[in-house]
């Protein structure tokens, strides 16, 4: 299955504070051993909010937030891509990552819908016919 | 549980999913000190009954690697303290303790971490050479790395292979005891013996994901999990040997045929040919990371001459996820790409598809011609895809008394019932022309 291992953003990360060095290669250890234990797809990471807008979508209504955004512990810093046997082994790779953020952080696993979640609510005539264009999807579904 | 529940007590569940993690690696290590992979396999099963019985307690050790490891080395010479014939593996074993005692003082554990980390990962490449040692068969090797390298059981790979569990398991012990006779060392190859055995490991992971994507028999076109598994390992192999072209190129290669997973079958299971699936629904993220990979694999294989096989195949590959929609198809770089394959790898099936490319591009009769002068093939005889290409060029070429017969007798070759349904709608087209 395929998740995505979202970092959160901390109060200090939110202030534009840069990782240490030392952060930077803990991490770096940490995805060398994703890479060789076959787990790592993608990762990227995402600048502060004070760089982000929002889009408010109301109705027919579209407005525009500029960052920074006040809730700091709810944006997402950064993410990975992995492929993992199960959820199981996505949280017993997430426990060894080290800290991605100054402070206290968390991160978040979710998994990527695949075909089969959505046979739940598209019919397989639905799933199967052509969809046009290009959609780039990350996913299986 | 109430939402957002936090776990402090380390679950039989996440102990064994950070056993799995480790599982390969500590076979690596200890197949190679014992030159036995049953006995590897036995211990390291221990190490996990004993971080069953302790980890629910003190938590998951600072690194489980070493310290799962220390407990099977531990396990290891108090069994051949007990067997006295066994002198000389005791004292190797003894030379590397560190430290005698609880297998938990910091000692041990630091050097043996140490020890690890020096491999970085070369414990793991010498199983899996072992395991895709040229002296075994090909279905050896892919039940045997499976089983060690792959953690699968031995149900799951008879499932995998439609195949029962006995059979199998009789496979992986002849296996097992090969290495043993031939006295292996678990040892990574170097230099030119590290290229001369490459082709056997790359060869059995390419077994596996075709095993799972091109089923050759029973009702499912594919076997997704086959897929996933030996993709797996190639991204596997690839973290071991990133500077190796072929490596790259195999991973690849299984990436972008992989991508199109969602989009090979239609709602009722049938078989969609690629010119005709729905390239909104090919998986992006693997094809951008496989054509990432063959960019790299092909920059590598730059220094050194021709291009082997997997690069090539994974080229051709790439040349139909590249294209946007099926009429963007570049099939004259296909047909060139097919001619160079040939050389670096002759068979009958590469002339079958050059064949079929050079139809796409340049006309059936270029392929009617080209398929000709390999019909006689042995290897070809009662092969369906033979006809089945045969039958779409005569169709196509306007002959279609011809390929209705030949699209009949593909039918009657093929053990995939799928395709067998796909190949009758052929023919009964050629015997009711759309007007």
């Amino acid at each position: 299955m395929r998740v995505m291992v979202f970092a959160k953003t901390t109060e200090v990360s939110e202030k534009g504070a840069a990782p240490t060095t030392e952060a930077f290669a803990a991490m770096d250890r940490f995805t060398e051993e994703l890479v060789k234990a076959g787990v790592f797809i993608a990762a990227a990471g995402l600048k502060n909010s004070t760089q982000a807008k929002r889009i408010v979508c109301e109705g027919p209504r579209r407005t525009v937030i500029d960052g920074p955004f006040a809730e700091t512990r709810e944006l997402v810093a950064g993410f990975s891509i992995w492929e993992v046997k199960d959820m199981d082994e996505a949280v017993a790779w997430a426990k060894r990552s080290p800290n991605p953020m100054p402070g206290k952080s968390e991160i978040e696993i979710r998994p990527f819908y695949e075909a089969a979640d959505l046979a739940e609510f598209m019919t397989p005539e639905e799933l199967a016919a052509p969809r046009d264009g290009d959609r780039g999807k990350l996913g299986v579904a | 549980m109430a939402a957002g529940e936090t776990h402090q007590a380390e679950t039989h569940q996440a102990i064994e999913a950070t056993f799995r993690i480790e599982r390969a690696r500590l076979i690596a290590g200890l197949a190679r000190m014992l030159r036995n992979v049953d006995l590897a396999e036995e211990l390291a099963q221990e190490a996990l009954v004993v971080a069953l019985s302790e980890w629910p307690r003190t938590g998951v050790p600072a690194s489980p690697a070493a310290w799962l490891m220390a407990v099977a080395k531990r396990r290891a010479f108090d069994g051949f303290r007990r067997d006295k014939m066994r002198e000389r593996k005791h004292k190797e074993i003894a030379r590397t303790l560190p430290a005698y005692g609880n297998v938990g003082r910091d000692g041990a554990i630091n050097a043996i971490e140490a020890a690890m980390d020096d491999d970085l990962g070369d414990e793991l490449l010498g199983l899996i050479f072992t395991a895709c040692h040229p002296i075994l068969s090909p279905d050896a090797r892919a039940a045997l790395t499976l089983k060690v390298v792959g953690g699968l059981t031995t149900d799951e790979i008879a499932r995998a292979f439609l195949s029962s569990e006995a059979t199998i398991a009789q496979r992986i012990v002849r296996a097992k005891k090969a290495i043993a006779k031939a006295g292996l060392s678990f040892e990574v190859p170097r230099g030119v013996e590290r290229a001369a055995r490459l082709p056997s490991v790359l060869e059995v992971i390419y077994l596996i994901f075709n095993e799972g994507y091109a089923a050759t028999a029973g009702d499912d076109l594919v076997r997704p999990g086959l897929c996933l598994e030996a993709q797996r390992l190639g991204r596997i192999l690839a973290g071991l040997m990133p500077g190796d072209a072929e490596v790259l190129g195999l991973l690849a290669l299984m990436e972008i045929q992989a991508s199109r997973h969602g989009a090979r079958t239609g709602p009722d299971g049938a078989f969609i040919p690629i010119t005709e699936q729905d390239r909104a629904r090919w998986d992006h993220l693997l094809i951008s990371r496989g054509l990432d990979g063959l960019a790299r694999a092909e920059a590598l294989g730059s220094k050194g001459g021709d291009a082997g096989p997997y690069v090539l195949q994974a080229a051709l590959a790439a040349c139909h996820a590249r294209a946007r929609r099926a009429a963007d198809t570049d099939w004259p770089r296909i047909a060139a790409l097919y001619d160079r394959l040939r050389v670096v790898a002759p068979s009958p099936v590469v002339d079958l598809n050059r064949a079929i490319a050079h139809s796409m591009a340049f006309g059936p009769e270029a392929g009617l011609t080209l398929v000709d002068e390999i019909a006689d093939a042995d290897a070809l005889r009662d092969y369906a895809p033979l006809p089945a290409a045969k039958g779409d060029f005569l169709f196509r070429a306007g002959r279609l008394a011809e390929a209705r017969s030949e699209f009949q007798a593909a039918a009657t070759l093929t053990r995939n019932a799928r395709e067998r349904a796909f190949l009758l709608a052929r023919a009964d087209a050629c015997a009711h022309p759309l007007p």
